[in-house]
């Protein structure tokens, strides 16, 4: 059983991000934005990947961090779901990782809790932390308005 | 092993054209017994069967097919005449392959079934009063020779066709739209180009790219008549189940259609094809008795139209008995015996359409599965078409379908709000309305905010698309008359019209529809999203899902992946659109804004009496009033006004103006509705802005005062908390 885990890194803030590489379909420079009225706050809008039309996340939002300084334009990370491709928006794309089961603890208590709940686990990497994103919990977003 | 089971995969597939093909050419046969050819063609197939069975060690539905070939055998060769039983039989045999070969696709082996009384009657059938000459040795050898030139000439025919994987034809569209994009893009590129060449190619760049949209686009045409082929069969085995005797006819087979059309389609076409078997055609005896021939004749026609796709059916049976259906809509509770008393005719057949409704005393395996006719409406308007339904009592019944051609690409308004761009698809619009100036600061009126405008007498409810998806605008500020031009788009919602205002109207153009993520599906007041010529991304706007949440329209019908229904009370609850007035004692009362033409105010003076009731001069007609709050028995408060103010109530050409005290507001709600034990002018009371106020009736009212007015019958009331 292999216990090398591959991890697509990501930058939020503070925050040191990974998901798994094998869902992860590519990574992609800020694109033209449609937003959607009425949509929940966690959509930032849509955009035009090659004549596949995705939906955006914002993953500042969905983790309770303040939205991304003027004039900075997030980075698209495009996961596969079994509903079709669907965007994360994050600040800055880092390297892939290996990592080993031996490095793996369960969330720390003092992450704040909206933060806590999207996080699946933590990596104790030489100097800094890997903190993996749960993909799911992090696309299950309110269907109806947050405005209604 | 996998070139095996790429043999069976070929076989399965062949088979079942073959057997769909049989199903058709037995009831032909059936019309026309001496036809060599047919019957020659369907000993083919079943030989072929028999035969491909024989060689991939299907016992089982070789030996079933065997007998079967031994009949028709006796059949071809003249040695026994068609007869209806053995027409059964044979049909019956065509079933039993179909089972087989469906448990050949599941599990790879002929199944379980061994069919041996079927084998039994083909046995008998054959063998019956014909000279014993069996021998089924004999016979598959002699059938040999004459199978083999009708196969060579099966295989010329698959020479100029292939067939292709519908998945593959799905990705080749998406490429195409994609393509036709870069396209636009170029284009857009090359008018600030002065490079010649570049030009050119470019130029012939577009019209390839058109020429192959076209062409993919072909690729996913299938005729309609692949739906209908089986109907002559379902037409044929209800007949005799039923003892009715119907004959199909069927024009315009050739009509091409989208396949996801075509598969969206069939169960609504199936169910009303059985439903006009069961329930529009009378018994033989019956149809004599009343001068008809004894045959009835079931047709179906499709042609284009428009843009448009046009599928009836049509039968030449009783017809719909409204007496029936008023009866059995009253006893589901869909309408009151009122509200049913004044309807016409029209009204009455429409009510087929509605959800629970069916007219079958008994559930017969028939029809009435229950999917009834609403399930017919609602899954025709899932691809953006509609139904209509017309019957002439003792002349039959005719539906009438209208579907897009394709779903994936469709014509669609776009238009500009609040910088964002929306799409409204093309079947929706009924028209386009520029107000300037100062003709918008005279034509629309704000009632306590909420703008109504007056289209051609109608009070046309208005939508600012900005407010209804809550986005900043400077346009129909609430508190003041809209200074600019104002654009409205007038859409049709239902049986509801009302009229979108928006910034911009830009142009008509051909859009791609995408399905929206699952994030964003919940949001009913969109479609789907397509990507423009500039390559971004836009939002096409789902009309009846706008309507419903502006109010415009109730929310009566729920939308399947609609989350309102969760926490619904279970009191009667609806949104809709509400013009409040009080009269003289303080009294509030509501009715559907929908219902009203128009606001006006008249003078004491120019009041008149006609026939004893008061009527005013209105638009070169007369306009009868009725003092709101006389007639409903309340004393009028204090001296009489000099200014009368009227709601005009109009319908069907007919006018009534109603006498207010005051016009209090125009309110869209979600009503909790308190019904009267007798409802009568009065239909019911809720609270509206925390305040006690009663639905009027008013067709209740006018058909209290028919000495007063001329109208007697027509439209429903829009039902308050049906």
């Amino acid at each position: 059983m292999a216990t090398e885990r591959q991890f697509c890194t990501f930058h939020l803030g503070d925050l040191f991000l990974g998901i798994s590489v094998v869902q992860v379909q590519e990574v992609i420079r800020g694109q033209q934005m449609t937003r959607v009225p009425l949509a929940g706050r966690g959509v930032r809008g849509l955009i035009n990947l090659r004549g596949q039309i995705v939906t955006a996340v914002d993953l500042r939002e969905r983790l309770g961090l303040p939205p991304l300084a003027d004039g900075r334009v997030p980075m698209n990370v495009v996961v596969r779901t079994e509903d079709g491709a669907v965007s994360l928006l994050v600040d800055d794309i880092g390297d892939v990782l290996e990592t080993t089961a031996n490095q793996y603890e369960p969330v720390p208590e003092t992450l704040a809790p909206a933060a806590r709940a999207l996080i699946q686990g933590v990596y104790k990497l030489p100097g800094r932390l890997l903190l993996v994103l749960d993909t799911a919990k992090a696309l299950e977003l309110d269907v109806v308005s947050a405005a209604h | 092993m996998s070139e095996m089971d790429e043999i069976i995969r070929e076989f399965l597939v062949e088979s079942a054209e073959g057997l769909d093909q049989l199903d058709r050419n037995l009831v032909a046969l059936e019309q026309r017994p001496g036809d060599a050819e047919l019957l020659a063609g369907i000993f083919r197939c079943i030989h072929t069967i028999k035969g491909t069975s024989g060689f991939l060690g299907f016992g089982k539905l070789e030996s079933v097919t065997h007998v079967g070939e031994s009949l028709l055998s006796d059949l071809r060769d003249g040695k026994k005449a068609l007869t209806p039983e053995i027409t059964s039989a044979l049909l019956q045999l065509v079933d039993a392959v179909r089972s087989i070969l469906s448990a050949v696709e599941a599990t790879g082996t002929d199944g379980e079934q061994t069919f041996p009384e079927l084998i039994a009657l083909l046995t008998r059938l054959q063998q019956g009063e014909a000279a014993p000459t069996t021998e089924p040795v004999g016979a598959t050898a002699g059938a040999a020779p004459a199978g083999d030139p009708p196969e060579a000439r099966g295989s010329a025919a698959s020479d100029s066709n292939i067939r292709v994987d519908v998945a593959l034809l799905d990705k080749l569209m998406n490429l195409v739209g994609e393509l036709v994009l870069a396209r636009n893009q170029i284009l857009q590129f090359s008018t600030s180009q002065a490079d010649a060449a570049f030009v050119a190619t470019t130029q012939r760049l577009n019209l390839i790219t058109t020429e192959l949209q076209e062409g993919v686009m072909k690729t996913r045409m299938q005729p309609i008549g692949g739906v209908w082929a089986k109907f002559p069969r379902v037409v044929r085995d209800l007949a005799l189940a039923c003892r009715k005797q119907v004959r199909i006819e069927m024009e315009g087979e050739e009509t091409e259609l989208d396949k996801t059309i075509i598969e969206a389609i069939k169960d609504p076409l199936t169910h009303i094809v059985r439903n006009a078997m069961d329930h529009g055609f009378e018994l033989p005896a019956d149809r004599v008795s009343r001068g008809k021939p004894a045959e009835g004749r079931l047709s179906l026609r499709a042609y284009h139209e428009g843009g448009q796709v046009n599928i009836e059916i049509s039968d030449d049976g009783a017809g719909i008995n409204a007496e029936r259906v008023k009866a059995k809509a009253i006893q589901k509770g869909i309408v009151t015996a009122d509200q049913a008393a004044r309807m016409g005719e029209r009204e009455l057949a429409l009510l087929v359409f509605a959800p629970g409704f069916s007219t079958a005393e008994q559930v017969s395996n028939i029809s009435g599965r229950g999917v009834g006719m609403d399930v017919v409406r609602t899954n025709v308007e899932k691809i953006g078409g509609s139904v209509d339904i017309q019957s002439v009592a003792g002349q039959g019944t005719t539906l009438k379908i209208k579907i897009p051609l394709t779903l994936a690409i469709i014509p669609a308004l776009t238009v500009t709000t609040a910088g964002d761009r929306f799409a409204i698809p093309q079947v929706s619009l009924l028209e386009l309305v520029r107000l300037e100036g100062a003709e918008a600061t005279r034509e629309l009126e704000m009632v306590h905010g909420a703008p109504v405008y007056r289209l051609r007498d109608r009070l046309l409810p208005l939508v600012n698309l900005a407010h209804a998806l809550n986005l900043q605008t400077a346009f129909l500020a609430p508190d003041g008359p809209p200074t600019d031009a104002v654009n409205i788009v007038v859409l049709q919602a239902d049986a509801h019209s009302f009229g979108l205002v928006v910034d911009e109207i830009n142009d008509t153009e051909e859009i791609v529809v995408k399905p929206l993520g699952k994030q964003l599906k919940g949001i009913a007041a969109y479609a789907g999203a397509t990507i423009m010529g500039d390559g971004r991304v836009a939002l096409i706007l789902d009309v009846l899902g706008l309507a419903q949440r502006a109010g415009v329209i109730a929310e009566h019908r729920d939308r399947p992946h609609g989350e309102t229904g969760a926490s619904a009370p279970a009191v009667a609850v609806e949104r809709q659109m509400l013009l409040l007035f009080r009269l003289g004692d303080g009294r509030r009362m509501a009715i559907p804004l929908s219902q009203v033409a128009r606001l006006e105010e008249f003078p004491r003076a120019s009041v008149e009496w006609a026939g004893g009731h008061p009527t005013v001069q209105y638009r070169d007609r007369l306009l009868p009033l009725i003092h709101l709050a006389e007639r409903l028995g309340d004393a009028p408060a204090g001296g009489a006004p000099d200014l009368l103010r009227v709601v005009v109530y109009s319908h069907e050409g007919r006018d009534v103006g109603l006498v207010v005290e005051n016009i209090v507001d125009i309110v869209e709600e979600t009503l909790t509705v308190h019904r009267r034990r007798h409802p009568g002018v009065v239909q019911g009371t809720a609270v509206i802005q925390g305040k006690v106020t009663d639905l009027l009736d008013v067709r209740a009212l006018i058909d209290g005062a028919e000495d007063l007015l001329f109208v007697g019958t027509g439209g429903p009331f829009v039902a308050v908390g049906a």
